[in-house]
């Protein structure tokens, strides 16, 4: 992708949406991985609407992003032409499903940061993003509440449960310092009143977090992952998901239904 | 006397544009229409405008009813422009006491009321009531059902699964 925007706020501007639209559009894609396959009807009617939820908002944030860089570029045409190294997703969001335990960890990690991120974002001096995040924060409170329950419920459950749960839990937990890492583009968004400090809200993940952990009787891992999705730098299972994602618009350019 | 002529010229049309908004029903729930949703935020004369929002973000249904509106109004001969707008973000506190009835007429459960409380959100303050028998006594069976905007239930004393609208 070449940079056309010579603004910097502008520029900082565009990244920072696409950082919400496809963290929120690569977590969506992966959910609906689990349409027909979830361990019962419930749980699977529940992965593609939290997916849905999550849609939504990608279009939203995507939207917006298009207009900002003034390209021309739609929603589908960020989302279906990109390549890779083009998307700003956090790199937790594009990390396989795995077992139904590991879903519901990576969402529990995931709903209880990116609900505190709208939060702040409700406040957020660009109009646009306060309205998305304003509409989407109702829809995270289900999220958190969702995936805390079978959390605690694996967790606290058979010998078998846990051990997965745990398992789980320590695969994807090494992607989240990644949440609360600040760069260029966070502290000018944070300067404008456009963004949100992420370093402020670890306190609070970390209490809702580790009060779900101490119910669900899980230990709290520690290891650190590398991890740059946000600045186009992700894992290789990248690069799978959007072979599947974006097949249709690479295979027939242009079409519709 | 002029002024007043045009005033009422114009609460005529916005009168006519509310009647045909009101035979727009929610493609999920065709029984209700988008005003008994509290779809409908504002219907504006000058600049001729309707202005609708949506329940859920993903929710395939927002522009399939932004459709149906232009073509309702195209229908009536009425000119009106179709805007969506995210703020104020929909609640269920907008369906309106006749959306709220037809809902348990069709044998879903309306939302509780007073969905700025967290609790209220996740109907821990009272069971949601059979929307068969009417008892009190049901359980939640999944917050997630077959559309976002509702949750599967199921009664304790007459055994019947019923749906209910989400608290958002």
């Amino acid at each position: 992708m070449r940079w056309i925007i010579s603004n910097d706020r502008q520029f900082a501007l565009f990244q920072y949406t696409l950082r919400l639209g496809d963290t929120c559009l690569i977590l969506a894609q992966r959910l609906g991985e689990w349409s027909g396959h979830a361990p019962v009807l419930e749980e699977d009617l529940a992965l593609g609407n939290l997916g849905l939820d999550l849609m939504g908002q990608a279009r939203s944030f995507l939207t917006y992003a298009g207009e900002i860089e003034g390209q021309g570029r739609s929603e589908d045409d960020l989302a279906f032409l990109r390549d890779a190294h083009d998307f700003r997703n956090v790199t937790l969001a594009e990390y396989p499903n795995g077992d139904f335990g590991q879903t519901m960890a990576r969402h529990l990690l995931f709903a209880g940061w990116y609900e505190l991120v709208l939060e702040g974002l409700t406040r957020s001096a660009d109009p646009r993003i306060a309205a998305v995040a304003e509409k989407g924060i109702k829809e995270l409170a289900y999220h958190w509440r969702h995936s805390a329950e079978w959390v605690i419920r694996l967790g606290d459950g058979t010998e078998d449960s846990h051990a997965r749960m745990q398992a789980g839990l320590d695969k994807v937990w090494g992607l989240t310092p990644e949440f609360f890492a600040m760069d260029a583009i966070d502290e000018a968004m944070v300067q404008v009143g456009f963004g949100v400090d992420l370093v402020a809200l670890r306190p609070a993940w970390d209490a809702r977090i580790n009060g779900v952990l101490a119910q669900a009787t899980l230990s709290r891992p520690t290891s650190i992952t590398q991890s740059g999705g946000k600045r186009g730098v992700h894992s290789e299972h990248l690069g799978h998901l959007l072979a599947e994602m974006q097949f249709m618009q690479r295979a027939y350019p242009g079409m519709e239904w | 006397m002029p002024t007043v002529a045009r005033l009422d010229q114009a609460s005529l049309n916005l009168a006519r544009v509310w009647r045909a908004l009101a035979e727009v029903g929610d493609p999920e729930l065709p029984f209700l229409s988008i005003i008994d949703l509290g779809i409908v935020r504002d219907v504006l004369d000058d600049p001729p405008l309707v202005v609708i929002t949506p329940t859920y973000s993903g929710c395939p249904a927002t522009e399939v009813i932004g459709l149906a509106v232009a073509n309702k109004l195209t229908e009536r001969g009425l000119d009106l422009r179709v805007e969506t707008r995210l703020s104020p973000a929909w609640t269920t506190d907008w369906i309106t006491p006749e959306g709220r009835a037809k809902l348990l007429e069709h044998g879903i459960a309306p939302p509780p009321k007073a969905s700025a409380s967290k609790r209220a959100l996740f109907s821990e303050a009272a069971p949601v009531p059979c929307p068969q028998c009417g008892s009190a006594k049901t359980e939640l069976v999944s917050a997630f059902g077959a559309t976002a905007c509702k949750a599967m239930h199921r009664c304790l004393s007459c055994f019947e699964p019923f749906e209910a609208f989400k608290c958002l």
